[in-house]
């Protein structure tokens, strides 16, 4: 109880702040950070699965494009609002994490990495391959007049924002109660002893596969978000590069700690906005961050923080 | 062209497929097979020979033989020692722990790929070809007398791309005599039984993982530089390759080297014939769900045996 | 005995690509009795658990458990019906606190009261005073005994301990055996142990399996007299 009292009143300052940086920073970087708030909303539902549960799936950017293009074709070919599309983004991004869920979760490990890949690089394809729908590489807008949510225009950056920060909330919040609930923990037993936790009686497979449908509804949650708020959809989205994103912002901030998601996307996104003005090749920095974390601090910054300072960081 | 012989000249190219990515899948294979490590920046070692490749040839001048010749030695040998600097440097430091050393390779694929990026930059650059004769090639057609012989317009191959299968069959059969008959290899495949046996018999295991690493990544630099003359060098050309001998790796049995080969020639071929028929995307999605299938099904692979 | 069984097999067999490692067991064992389950080495006695308890497929036989066939079930619902199982080799959540550990055990049980079972049963084990170390730090006997509490807060009706007493000290094991006796009657045991003094200062009756067969039941005094084990098994291991 204490526990989950304190992790709440943690959640909702950090909260507080995000809103409150709104006022301080100039427009560009609040442009950003409303960017990287829907982009740490995709890395904390990768969190769930990688950082709680212990399963490393190469294939997320494939939930990220369920939710951006169950809402982006909705919109554009069926007409509907965008709380409609909403719901069509979520909805497919629940179907689709339960079907890849089920058949992945049938192996482990090195295999499990691999059968999220393939199936994330098959729904890269359909995607190009139902390029008539969904204009393929190039992609399609959706039109300012079509992107007001109840009379809130969301294309105007202070809504922008501020609807960023709504999914943003919403998610930690629940994020930090489905961590501190008797769910979240036997997550992370699993993660530490998945034999142990099944011989303390515990449906070992449900768990992980309700783990992949949080995930992957978060992550379809962000996409949907994505489209709704910065009026584009294209398969860049659904490419290995958008799987590597959340693990490399999962990675840099903290697996296993609530903030670690926001702090990870902050930092990478920062460093990847500035060296693209210094040169095109930006990506190399995300390599560099790879390889520098796996050999130095596999716990991540928030990791490193709670092992040697804030032991009750949720 | 009529269907006998588009079916020919489909098959032609898909052979030339076949023998490349018979190569680089046995690179992986053997990574895979010995170390137990996925290497998910082999796409970028065979990116890297092809560069090379490029670099050594505009470096040479003269008949582009010589270029080409010089290029078929150094660039293995360059990519196989950047590749065991990098098993030295990272893969050895976080004890080849498979989930981590897959994060670490696609860290290395990034940095090879944005370094290539930056240096040699984002064009496609061609490298002559050796020798390039043009060879018409005959088919078959049934007349009132019988069979007759005849040259069909557009049914064509190059001596270029003859020599490629030829010289992927050479290196094959050289690489297995030197993994059964050499010490060398006796020693890596001693490694892949039992690392702790190896270990206390003396064999330095460290240097024979770096060894390995580097070989595979150095056989992948031999596969671009045999197909560079057809294809081109670009810094994104990694990509494509790295998924087909996942592919191959993964249907042919992980890390068993015949199976691989056989995959090889069954999706190398199949993927050159079926482009040339129908869409190479829906070719390709095809082949990633097999892949997604058979390892949730069948983990041993399709050709593989079942494991007690 | 005219105890209602809690738990019995028949025919229960198990082979491994041509090698049958547990053969045809009829097995019976009433509510409130501590068993204990000998023989030598590859005898099956780790097989014949493992199909109790749902870890290893049985090839042919039934399994019963308080009234049901569970032979079937997959083992995380054999536990659920109250079955608690400790690992021949310890196996607990390593970075996780003593605390977290119980605890984790106890909220599968009942969600319910978890702070105060978790503290009961960890005072049973004599190890109130480590409840936020983190599991990996302990000695090894503390590791055993965590392992041993977990099973305890489960309140389980069979409690399958897999050679518990391997590695402990002797004042260890002393207090195991106490602990033992201290829930005897309300908790079925199921022990496989190797340790004769340990077998003989807790099990009510015994059970000798041998090449995957049951080659004598008896109490203590029985086993201890009965020519045949010793032949098979005390004669040859304690010569």
């Amino acid at each position: 109880m204490k526990d989950q009292l304190l992790t709440g009143v943690f959640h909702l300052l950090i909260i507080a702040l995000m809103a409150g940086l709104y006022f301080i920073l100039p427009e560009y970087h609040s442009g950003v950070l409303a960017r990287v708030m829907v982009l740490a909303v995709y890395a904390m539902g990768y969190n769930i699965l990688f950082g709680y549960t212990g399963l490393l799936s190469l294939g997320h950017a494939l939930f990220f494009a369920t939710g951006m293009y169950g809402l982006g074709l909705a919109m554009q070919h069926l007409d509907v609002t965008p709380s409609i599309g909403i719901l069509c983004g979520l909805g497919a991004a629940v179907v689709v994490s339960a079907v890849i869920g089920f058949l992945a979760l049938r192996t482990t490990g090195v295999a499990f990495m691999i059968v999220t890949l393939m199936f994330a690089q098959a729904g890269y394809l359909i995607i190009l391959w139902l390029g008539e729908y969904t204009r393929g590489d190039e992609g399609f807008v959706i039109q300012q007049s079509q992107r007001v949510l109840n009379g809130v225009d969301l294309s105007q950056p202070d809504n922008r924002y501020f609807a960023a920060l709504i999914l943003f909330a919403i998610s930690l919040l629940l994020i930090g109660w489905v961590v501190r609930s008797g769910f979240g923990k036997t997550l992370v037993a699993i993660r530490e002893n998945e034999e142990r936790a099944r011989m303390l009686g515990y449906n070992v497979h449900r768990h992980k596969w309700l783990a992949v449908i949080i995930s992957g509804v978060l992550a379809g949650a962000a996409g949907a978000a994505y489209a709704l708020l910065f009026g584009y959809v294209g398969a860049t989205f659904a490419t290995v590069q958008y799987s590597i994103f959340p693990l490399l912002y999962v990675l840099l901030g903290g697996a296993g700690t609530t903030i670690g998601p926001l702090i990870g996307t902050v930092f990478m996104y920062y460093l990847i906005d500035l060296s693209s003005q210094i040169t095109s090749a930006y990506l190399l920095i995300a390599g560099v961050a790879l390889i520098l974390l796996t050999l130095f601090a596999p716990q991540g910054l928030a990791g490193e923080l709670r092992k040697r300072v804030f032991r009750w960081l949720p | 062209m009529e269907f006998g012989p588009h079916f020919f000249l489909a098959s032609l190219e898909g052979a030339v497929n076949a023998a490349v990515l018979a190569l680089m899948a046995v690179g992986l294979s053997i990574v895979f097979g010995i170390m137990r490590v996925v290497n998910v920046a082999h796409g970028e070692f065979f990116m890297l020979g092809a560069v090379i490749a490029w670099w050594i040839s505009t470096l040479a001048g003269g008949h582009p033989a010589v270029g080409f010749l010089f290029a078929l030695i150094a660039a293995p040998l360059i990519v196989g020692a950047i590749a065991a600097a990098a098993d030295h440097f990272v893969l050895r430091r976080i004890n080849y722990d498979p989930e981590r050393t897959i994060v670490a390779t696609i860290g290395l694929l990034y940095v090879l790929q944005q370094t290539t990026l930056m240096t040699f930059g984002p064009e496609a650059r061609p490298v002559e070809a050796p020798f390039n004769k043009r060879l018409a090639l005959p088919w078959f057609e049934k007349t009132a007398d019988g069979f007759s012989m005849y040259w069909p317009w557009g049914l064509s191959t190059t001596s270029y791309k003859l020599a490629v299968i030829a010289a992927a069959v050479i290196i094959l059969i050289g690489l297995w005599l030197f993994m059964t008959r050499s010490r060398i290899g006796l020693i890596m495949r001693a490694t892949q039984l039992d690392r702790e046996m190896a270990l206390a018999h003396g064999i330095p295991v460290d240097k024979v993982y770096a060894l390995v690493f580097g070989l595979g990544a150095g056989i992948a630099a031999l596969a671009a530089v045999l197909i560079v003359p057809i294809q081109q060098a670009h810094y994104l050309m990694g990509h494509d390759p790295l998924l087909l001998s996942f592919i191959v790796v993964i249907i042919g049995g992980l890390g068993s080297i015949p199976g691989t080969i056989v995959a090889a020639i069954f999706i190398g071929m199949s993927d050159g014939i079926i482009s040339v028929f129908f869409s190479p995307t829906v070719a390709k999605i095809i082949a990633t769900l097999l892949v997604a299938f058979v390892l949730i099904f069948r983990p041993q692979g399709l050709f593989g045996k079942r494991s007690a | 005995m005219a105890a209602v069984t809690l738990l019995s097999t028949s025919g229960l067999t198990k082979q491994y690509a041509g090698l049958t490692a547990v053969n045809q067991v009829d097995f019976e064992l009433p509510a409130g009795q501590i068993r204990a389950l000998i023989g030598p080495n590859g005898a099956g006695k780790s097989t014949f658990v493992g199909m109790l308890s749902g870890r290893i497929e049985s090839s042919t036989g039934q399994v019963t458990f308080d009234g049901k066939d569970i032979t079937k079930l997959p083992a995380h619902r054999r536990i659920s019906l109250g079955m608690a199982y400790t690992f021949q080799i310890t196996s607990i959540f390593a970075s996780l606190t003593v605390h977290e550990n119980v605890a984790l055990a106890a909220r599968r049980a009942s969600g319910r009261k978890v702070p105060e079972r978790v503290k009961d049963a960890l005072t049973r084990v004599n190890m109130a005073d480590r409840r936020t170390h983190i599991a990996s730090d302990l000695s090894y006997g503390h590791q055993r005994l965590l392992e041993i509490a977990m099973g305890l807060v489960q309140s389980p009706k069979l409690f399958i301990l897999d050679e518990p007493t391997q590695g402990l000290s002797s004042s260890e094991i002393d207090a195991f055996v106490t602990l033992i006796k201290s829930i005897a009657g309300a908790t079925t045991v199921l022990l496989i142990e190797h340790n004769m003094d340990v077998v003989m200062a807790t099990a009510d009756y015994i059970t000798v399996l041998n090449f995957g067969e049951v080659l004598a039941e008896g109490t203590p005094q029985e086993i201890r007299d009965s020519a045949e084990v010793q032949a098979a098994y005390l004669g040859t291991s304690h010569a």
